[in-house]
């Protein structure tokens, strides 16, 4: 405060100076932000409410007329039925593997919980070098292993007189599924670990003294400890798996049959816009995508909060 | 290495500590009397093994794929489709490397070189614009602070899917599609790491520090560059490995952004080498599982040296 009177300037400009100094630490941020995600936000809004055709009619020598359609694209997208096919694969995917990976690495967390601090260092490393491995490699692995002619997996389930075709309409979402849990469990059985240890250990004493025994208290104190973080990362991932695009079109490459070009919604967004050449389209599809998310999101965030109220 | 992870674990979450307010404050000695309780729960026989067999399992699961690889990458092509996959046949694996950094005109170190390229280069940016702007953020009040906080949280939700053919349009129109620049300078704005920074900022830069700096005549600048930025180092760090080892995995924007081979990523590369692999005479596999246990490496060693940083990222990431 005593600053600005010993220099004897006026108060209010060196505070706005100040300011617009603090101010200006976000300009690059904001410059670029406002470029490179808001701009493209609006580039494509505006794009969907056009339609390229053809004018030639025959085929590939005509001119290209662009007529204003308005949500008219929009509309087809949000009624698509090859889009709301790929959703349904990616929800019900979605909706088995978050809270299955969750569910492993929370089992994980509680084994590692009860065990010695010296010892768990040693399984720590282990545990999560699946996660240190990129999720493209990952997925080339899981592709190998999965592979009968490269892969152990089919002759080992041959020898023990199970006949399973990983690549095959049925497996595949269980392969893909098997994948991403390897991927994944390794971060957040860290997460979940990490907040078991804030847990006070009072309350085991206490619980003990109760008579409760190992697994009731893991199930009773430990498990309700960790939901505030559990329902993030879950929410987290089911917006992952919405754009699930790399997997599938790794599996593409080995069961073009099974995993067909629109098999996601953004694997359909891709094809639509490149293969097709349809960007209109296809940047409409992408907003019918992002205000699905926006959707599921809130719905998802609005259901947990309840739960945990009540 | 434990008891490293583990000091380092508590003082990386101090800052989320300071920010969340008064949290359990006297954790340390309940934690080591509950270590003595688990200890003695522990020697209880039975249940002991069972949770060790059931950790061990986890382990055979999660290195076993890890360990097919570093196999399969010694292997001769034939060896690959004839021995047992777990274990070594000839020890093939310079040939392996040779044939991998040779093939087609030596494409594989060109694509590895992109990859740290675009890595370091946006990484870099991504870090000096995000500490900037997430300690102004913190540190300062002005107008308009509430609404570009509102754009940073509100962009969260926005699902890069949404952004990637729009991002193409633009990139056409600015001219760098296909080029390096597509891979670098949008990679310099995430809203994220900007709030990464703002979180760990509020924590780590005490404002009567930057009070006492303006006293002796430092000027706001200054302050940030000789001061801010030291104090935000951790910070700058984890934003720095996060989006590091995002780039390394990046697969849907390389594939849009660029059209030439030569300026791909190695995922990009790998994964045309997986779609040709399939349909011509030339049997490609041999390359491509050389070439992901080569990209994996630097992954791997990067994030075991780096625990600290990404786990702190982990800690402030669960908070948003």
């Amino acid at each position: 405060m005593s600053i600005q009177s010993v220099a004897g300037r006026p108060r209010v400009p060196w505070r706005t100076a100040q300011k617009w100094k603090g101010a200006s630490f976000t300009f690059p941020f904001i410059a670029g932000f406002a470029l490179f995600t808001l701009v493209p936000v609006f580039l494509g809004l505006s794009e969907t409410f056009y339609t390229t055709k053809s004018a030639g009619g025959l085929g590939l020598g005509g001119e290209e007329v662009v007529s204003f359609t308005g949500l008219a694209q929009i509309f087809t997208a949000a009624q698509d039925p090859t889009f709301w096919a790929g959703m349904g694969r990616v929800f019900g995917f979605g909706l088995v593997v978050v809270p299955l990976v969750q569910g492993i690495a929370l089992v994980m967390a509680l084994l590692l919980d009860a065990l010695r601090r010296k010892v768990v260092g040693r399984f720590r490393l282990a545990l999560l070098l699946p996660y240190m491995i990129p999720g493209m490699i990952a997925t080339m692995i899981w592709l190998y292993l999965y592979s009968p002619a490269v892969g152990p997996l089919t002759a080992a389930l041959d020898s023990i007189g199970l006949h399973v075709d990983f690549f095959s309409s049925g497996m595949v979402w269980v392969s893909m599924g098997n994948l991403v849990v390897w991927n994944t469990i390794g971060f957040n059985m860290l997460i979940l670990y990490g907040s078991l240890q804030s847990v006070p250990g009072e309350i085991f004493d206490a619980a003990r003294m109760d008579g409760a025994g190992d697994l009731r208290i893991a199930w009773s104190i430990k498990v309700p400890f960790v939901r505030a973080s559990l329902v993030l990362t879950m929410l987290l991932s089911i917006i992952g798996t919405v754009q699930l695009f790399a997997e599938p079109t790794l599996f593409r490459t080995v069961a073009p049959e099974t995993i067909t070009r629109d098999f996601t919604p953004a694997m359909y967004i891709y094809d639509q816009a490149f293969m097709v050449g349809n960007i209109n389209y296809a940047t409409a599809l992408s907003i019918v995508l992002a205000l699905v998310v926006g959707v599921v999101s809130a719905v998802v965030y609005r259901a947990t909060n309840k739960a945990d109220e009540a | 290495m434990s008891t490293m992870t583990q000091s380092t674990d508590a003082d990386g979450a101090a800052p989320v500590e300071a920010v969340t307010g008064p949290p359990v404050r006297p954790r340390r000695p309940a934690r080591r009397r509950r270590e003595e309780v688990e200890a003695a729960a522990a020697s209880r026989g039975v249940n002991r093994w069972f949770v060790l067999a059931a950790l061990f399992a986890f382990v055979l699961y999660s290195v076993g794929p890890v360990w097919w690889l570093i196999v399969a990458a010694t292997k001769t092509k034939q060896q690959l489709y004839r021995t047992n996959g777990l274990w070594f046949a000839d020890l093939n694996l310079v040939e392996n490397l040779q044939a991998l950094f040779t093939y087609q005109d030596a494409i594989y170190p060109r694509w590895l070189a992109n990859t740290a390229l675009y890595g370091l280069a946006s990484s870099v940016g991504l870090t000096l614009v995000s500490l900037a702007a997430g300690y102004g953020l913190a540190r300062y009040s002005y107008r308009g602070k509430g609404l570009t906080m509102g754009f940073v949280i509100g962009s969260f939700l926005i699902p890069g899917v949404l952004l990637t053919i729009p991002s193409y349009l633009l990139y056409v129109r600015l001219g760098i599609f296909d080029t390096v620049w597509a891979m670098i300078i949008p990679g310099f704005f995430s809203a994220f790491s900007v709030y990464l920074a703002k979180v760990y900022a509020q924590g780590a830069v005490p404002a009567e520090l930057m009070e006492a700096a303006r006293l002796d005549g430092a000027g706001e600048y200054r302050i940030f560059f000789q001061i801010g930025m030291r104090l935000l180092s951790t910070a700058g760090a984890t934003i720095f490995l996060l989006h590091f080892v995002g780039t390394w995995n990046a697969f849907m924007g390389p594939l849009v952004f660029l059209r030439t081979a030569e300026k791909w990523p190695v995922m990009v590369g790998l994964y045309s080498w997986l779609q040709r692999g399939t349909d011509s005479q030339y049997d490609l596999t041999g390359l491509v599982i050389t070439g992901a246990l080569v990209a994996s490496i630097p992954m791997v060693l990067l994030m075991i040296s780096m625990q600290r940083y990404w786990k702190s990222g982990v800690t402030l990431g669960s908070l948003k």
